[in-house]
């Protein structure tokens, strides 16, 4: 790292957040790692308990979708222009719906946050400390989950189920491969590679994505009741 | 060696030294007339020899349709905006600017970064981050801002259509219900802002109040001489077309 991108790297990380009432929760992982379905479990354990909780996905802002999807189809993205629109899709739910979610004092469970950004996006080349600048509006999340499994049992899973891989997701942009699986594999191994740092980096809580749906289940709701004060997030007057 | 470089990390895959054309930058408010003299700038390198490409904003196949759906809209925050206004910008700068300069051409921005930087600050847009956002662009070979008094400002907007533009007025920043008392704030703004990147970036001033043909006799000195610097003299531009894509990382 020279000094300029050390320099970038302090500053986005010493940018001044306000403190909010609600609390952020995130999960990441590899394609496969069973992190969404986590998350949903969580979500409904949240809504049973009558705590206020907002989920939010990935990708999945209405402005840019039409315009992520032409870019994919068209193949028509760059890293950074793939970089950049993923972080507009972001910023606008972050400004319009996590961040006065998160104000108003809910507990917002994210699927995928930065951290998908900085693993992919550096995997296609684009600089750790650019995007870790891009993103340095963000809250940091109070917990983040990372579920680590074994590469080939994530590639397993996504190659037996799907075999229909799209360009981008199969890494194809990189030109590593010009077989689609092959380059699946070396794409998921990369971007594995990049959350094994950014775990120590950004204090992520491991859970072993080996272990049954249901005790992962377990492990992900204690460590949220003990992290989490959920009493304080009941709504008003009970659900 | 071309001298290219850019303001900070350099866009992945883009080596510098291959980009053989000039990029020529002209900044400045709306009817400072920087489309007439752009025209003109055009034709007359044309007619020397050098290949001309142009980008405005947005123009890209990317994001450009979509961009200004938003615009009309006015539903995004202005961080959401910005970025989005980024993704056009680079779309057009990795897509047809960095092929026009291997190719040897000579490029005419009609705005760049420092009005998609100016704009954002306005909104509360914090410039450190605007200015990391923009590490991976190309420093130009020369920008040039068109400067015009806010009272020519008004004269020039009201001659070419007898009414204010609802963003060159600022009214998305509630700074007047009054559009006009709100553009002569907003463009007092917009200056000041720009004053700070013209000492920040070395913008060279052009006094835009005078006639177009005075302006465009300016422009041509200035922007002769730059391209004469980069590529050499006219009707000999280099015909070294950039050679093979530059190679992906990872590859």
């Amino acid at each position: 790292m020279t000094a300029e991108t050390a320099t970038l790297v302090r500053r986005a990380h010493a940018v001044a957040h306000p403190p909010v009432a609600g609390r952020l929760v995130a999960v990441e992982g590899l394609d496969g790692s069973g992190k969404s379905t986590q998350i949903h479990l969580l979500h409904q354990w949240l809504l049973g308990l009558g705590c206020k909780v907002f989920f939010s996905e990935w990708n999945s802002s209405l402005l840019v979708k039409e315009a992520t999807k032409k870019g994919k189809k068209r193949q028509l993205l760059t890293p950074t222009t793939f970089s950049l629109i993923h972080a507009t899709d972001f910023a606008d739910r972050y400004e319009r719906q996590i961040l006065p979610m998160l104000k108003a004092g809910y507990v917002v469970l994210c699927d995928r946050y930065s951290f998908t950004a900085f693993a992919r996006d550096r995997v296609r080349g684009c600089d750790g400390a650019w995007l870790r600048s891009l993103y340095g509006f963000a809250l940091r999340p109070d917990i983040t989950f990372y579920f680590r499994l074994p590469l080939e049992t994530a590639l397993g899973r996504i190659l037996d189920g799907r075999p229909q891989l799209k360009y981008f997701e199969a890494g194809m942009d990189l030109g590593l491969s010009a077989d689609l699986q092959q380059s699946f594999r070396m794409f998921q191994r990369a971007v594995m590679e990049q959350y094994e740092q950014l775990a120590g980096e950004f204090g992520f809580v491991t859970i072993d994505a080996t272990r049954a749906i249901h005790e992962q289940q377990e492990l992900v709701r204690a460590i949220v009741a003990e992290r989490l004060d959920l009493a304080h997030f009941h709504h008003q007057g009970g659900a | 060696m071309s001298g290219k470089r850019f303001f900070g990390t350099p866009l992945p895959g883009v080596s510098a030294d291959r980009l053989l054309g000039a990029l020529i930058v002209i900044e400045g408010p709306d009817s400072s007339g920087r489309s007439t003299q752009i025209g003109l700038l055009g034709q007359w390198l044309e007619q020397q020899g050098y290949a001309v490409a142009q980008m405005g904003l947005r123009r890209s196949q990317l994001v450009g349709a979509e961009l200004e759906a938003a615009k009309q809209g006015n539903v995004l925050s202005p961080r959401t905006m910005a970025l989005f206004y980024a993704t056009d910008f680079f779309d057009q700068l990795e897509n047809r600017i960095v092929p026009a300069l291997r190719a040897g051409s000579v490029v005419l921005a009609d705005r760049y970064i420092f009005t998609l930087i100016a704009r954002a600050a306005i909104r509360g847009v914090d410039h450190e981050w605007l200015e990391a956002l923009y590490s991976k662009a190309l420093v130009p070979d020369a920008t040039y801002f068109l400067s015009v008094t806010s009272a020519g400002l008004v004269e020039r907007t009201f001659a070419a259509r007898a009414a204010l533009d609802y963003w060159e007025s600022g009214m998305d920043l509630g700074l007047s219900r009054d559009w006009f008392d709100s553009f002569l704030v907003y463009q007092r703004r917009l200056r000041a802002e720009y004053r700070r990147l013209e000492s920040r970036f070395g913008l060279e001033r052009v006094n835009a109040g005078r006639s177009i043909r005075a302006v465009q006799h300016d422009l041509r000195t200035r922007v002769g001489a730059v391209v004469e610097r980069t590529l050499g003299p006219a009707n000999g531009p280099g015909d070294d077309n950039g050679g093979a894509e530059a190679e992906r990382p990872g590859a």
